[in-house]
């Protein structure tokens, strides 16, 4: 099944590819895998989607912890969590099929931003089926271009996944020898 | 020894930081990249060996480890100089051996300009190392060396490469070692197991009728022989160990099994299947130990002590496990065990013995023929079981374990995890200058010998002594067991055509000596023994012995293939 994990890690050159070489390296396939800053000016954020069964979820997060840079790990696979993804589609629009394709994006939540003699982009920001079944339905229209973030995801409630992680990002010695 | 807080190039640093982190040996090879760094070594008092071949310098750093139990250090430069030390680096991460390798690095404003001696060695080793680091500036080198050296030792411990630009070298900054101290906030490497499951652990060793204690590696890394030892006798229950853990439990004690696995005894493998309870003591249930996951000891309730937690339920799922240091761990269950009533099972597994007794080689009338496992019980009974043997890959390796018996802890250092073939010769020198008191034998075989013989030249520079014991076959033995076993005797790149070891010896000005007859043997280790110079023994073993008995990959644990008896001639008594 589809795992979604939550990875804390040093904002430093090189980690990216540390997580994605682990799991490689450990022979899982990433579905997706986004990056970005979180208020931590030490800290990134990533979300990992990766499919596998309930061992293999287990073995990727004793992994990743074994990697120096990787600060805190939360699978939220069965965790009450929001899940997004963000598309643009850039599709074909003449003056027949135009106010078609904007009753479609209406129905969709999605926006238009950007209009031009021969195309549209359409926004959308939903759970991946969501952005790919409004991808079927606009695929007969004629798709030019299509990109998306892969998925983003928040555990619900006020408990904050990164509590904690401002202590830890902190620089600190490292644990003394045993 | 220069004061801190002063002006000091990275190079100077390098050392600097290296002394402080009590280096007194360094194993390497010079190159453009590095140049710079060894232009400062003579300043400083640290003992440099010049290598043949950088492959040769992580196996020293790799053997210096495992011999003393700190961290080896070894030296290169970049590009060919760097990607030569992949293997070494791979085996001493197989292995959990803490070494560290500090390589020169082309400028860093040409980095990924595809420069003279250019390679992306941080990218080219990140799947084979604990941590890496790439140092531009010289401000970053005290750092990431105090940082690279408690990774390497901590937790669990492994290979960690600082890889180190020409100018970060070149250039200059204030060193001040109180304020490199590592900053490494995600780094936890220690662990302590929860109460419940201390609990749980005594639970199943009260209610065990047939326990087994399977100790690895970790018992060494974590220095807990004692602590098993006291385990073991107080709830008395017997010992087996994998390749890497022999040495943990003394040979000699009357609760050691011995090796367990692939090659191990036939009673130990049939003991772990009719178990109740395993203990597994710095052990990852690595597949040589467990051959068929499917069928592996399924009676029996399992203990996993171990201080890496991915390696809890990785191969063979646990019923419970205690991560932390394993010494610390056994002590703490020490303080609760009662003798367990295991009298009828420690009998039993005497009975499963006896009939291995008849089988073994050396019960076996003398026929002429030299065999390997008479040698290696020669070796061991002239050298009182007390010398630090470092054994390459293969049949020898197996014959090794099987009739060296090791007393002492960190007395026999081998590649398990890698396999690595050219192991030896350089892994014993770099355990002899952590151990220059210890009698060291390599013993090899003529195949991976050949690999990295070259070190023989840095033996004979270095005048070191240790004696060199060639288990000479003509073959590449072990996969020529397979191939007799498993590939209808199809012999297919296997034979070797061998150098002359004695006359190769003499040209590098160690004398050799060639073996022939089981009656030479003492004779011959003795001399050895007495010689002030390093010595190579070149024994001509029968050629087509195999290692007996043995588990097929992913056969059952007990479905073991046994020696023949009585021994069939083979092709070369003809």
């Amino acid at each position: 099944m589809r795992n979604t994990f939550v990875v804390y890690v040093d904002n430093k050159p090189g980690v990216l590819n540390r997580v994605a070489s682990l799991v490689r390296r450990r022979a899982f396939n990433i579905e997706s895998l986004t990056v970005g800053p979180t208020d931590q000016p030490m800290v990134s954020r990533m979300t990992v989607v990766v499919e596998t069964d309930e061992s293999g979820a287990r073995r990727i997060e004793s992994h990743l912890y074994k990697l120096v840079n990787v600060r805190r790990v939360d699978n939220i696979t069965f965790v009450a969590a929001v899940s997004r993804d963000l598309a643009m589609i850039k599709v074909k629009a003449t003056p027949e099929t135009r106010s078609h394709l904007l009753q479609l994006v209406e129905v969709y939540r999605a926006r238009v931003v950007d209009v031009a003699p021969g195309s549209l982009i359409v926004e959308i920001t939903g759970t991946e089926d969501k952005i790919s079944s409004l991808a079927e339905v606009l695929r007969p229209f004629g798709i030019l271009e299509m990109v998306r973030t892969g998925r983003v995801a928040m555990a619900r409630g006020e408990k904050s996944s990164t509590e904690g992680l401002a202590e830890l990002a902190e620089l600190q010695p490292a644990a003394p020898l045993s | 020894m220069n004061k801190t807080g002063m002006n000091k190039t990275g190079a100077e640093i390098i050392w600097e930081s290296l002394l402080r982190e009590g280096v007194r040996h360094v194993f390497g090879y010079p190159g453009g990249a590095i140049l710079p760094t060894y232009g400062a070594l003579a300043r400083y008092d640290i003992q440099h060996i010049l290598v043949r071949h950088e492959q040769g310098a992580t196996h020293m750093a790799d053997g210096y480890a495992r011999a003393s139990g700190g961290v080896g250090v070894a030296l290169a430069t970049s590009g060919p100089g760097a990607t030569n030390m992949v293997t070494g680096i791979a085996t001493a991460m197989m292995d959990s051996s803490p070494i560290v390798c500090i390589t020169g690095q082309v400028h860093s404003k040409v980095i990924g300009f595809d420069a003279f001696q250019e390679t992306d060695i941080t990218g080219v080793t990140l799947p084979i190392t604990k941590h890496n680091y790439l140092v531009t500036r010289p401000e970053d080198v005290a750092p990431s060396i105090r940082e690279a050296f408690l990774i390497a030792r901590s937790g669990r411990p492994g290979p960690v490469l600082v890889d180190i630009t020409k100018d970060a070298q070149q250039g200059s900054c204030l060193f001040d070692w109180e304020a490199a101290a590592p900053r490494q906030p995600a780094y936890r490497p220690n662990h302590t197991a929860a109460a419940s499951d201390y609990e749980k652990a005594l639970e199943l060793i009260r209610a065990s009728r047939r326990p087994l204690i399977l100790a690895g590696h970790g018992v060494l890394i974590s220095g807990a022989s004692r602590s098993l030892k006291t385990f073991a006798e107080r709830a008395g229950i017997p010992v087996a160990l994998t390749l890497l853990g022999l040495g943990a439990f003394p040979a000699s004690h009357p609760l050691n099994l011995g090796m367990m696995g692939m090659h191990g005894e036939a009673w130990v493998n049939q003991a772990i299947q009719e178990a109740d309870l395993l203990l597994a003591f710095g052990m990852r249930f690595d597949d040589r130990v467990t051959g068929n996951l499917a069928t592996y000891a399924q009676n029996a309730k399992k203990i996993h002590i171990e201080i890496d937690p991915s390696e809890i339920n990785k191969n063979v799922q646990v019923d419970v496990a205690l991560i932390g240091d394993l010494m610390e761990v056994l002590d703490v269950l020490l303080e609760d065990l009662q003798p367990v009533d295991s009298a009828a099972w420690l009998g039993h597994i005497q009975a499963l013995k006896g009939d291995s007794a008849v089988r073994d080689i050396q019960n076996l009338p003398d026929n002429g023929h030299l065999y390997a496992a008479h040698v290696i019980n020669d070796l061991w009974r002239e050298t009182r079981g007390r010398a630090l043997v470092v054994t390459d890959v293969g049949q020898h390796q197996m014959w090794e374990a099987q009739y060296y018996h090791h007393e002492e802890p960190r007395s026999l250092i081998t590649s398990g995890g890698l396999g690595t073939m050219g192991f030896a010769l350089p892994a014993a020198i770099g355990a002899k200058f952590a151990r220059p008191d210890a009698e060291v034998w390599v013993v090899a075989g003529d195949g991976g010998f050949q690999m990295t013989m070259a070190e023989l030249a840095t033996l004979a520079q270095e005048k070191i002594k240790l004696n060199i014991a060639i288990i000479n076959n003509g073959y590449l033995g072990m996969v020529r067991q397979w191939q007799e076993f498993f590939y209808e005797k199809q012999y297919t790149a296997t034979p070797l055509l061998n150098p002359d070891f004695v006359k190769l010896a003499e040209a590098f000005g160690i004398r050799g000596i060639a073996i022939h007859q089981r009656g030479q043997v003492r004779a011959a280790v003795e001399a050895a023994r007495q010689d002030p110079g390093p010595v190579l023994l070149d024994f001509h073993v029968e050629q087509e012995d195999s290692v007996y008995p043995m588990v097929a990959a992913g056969a059952d644990l007990d479905q073991m293939i046994r020696r023949p008896n009585p021994i069939v001639e083979t092709a070369a008594d003809a």
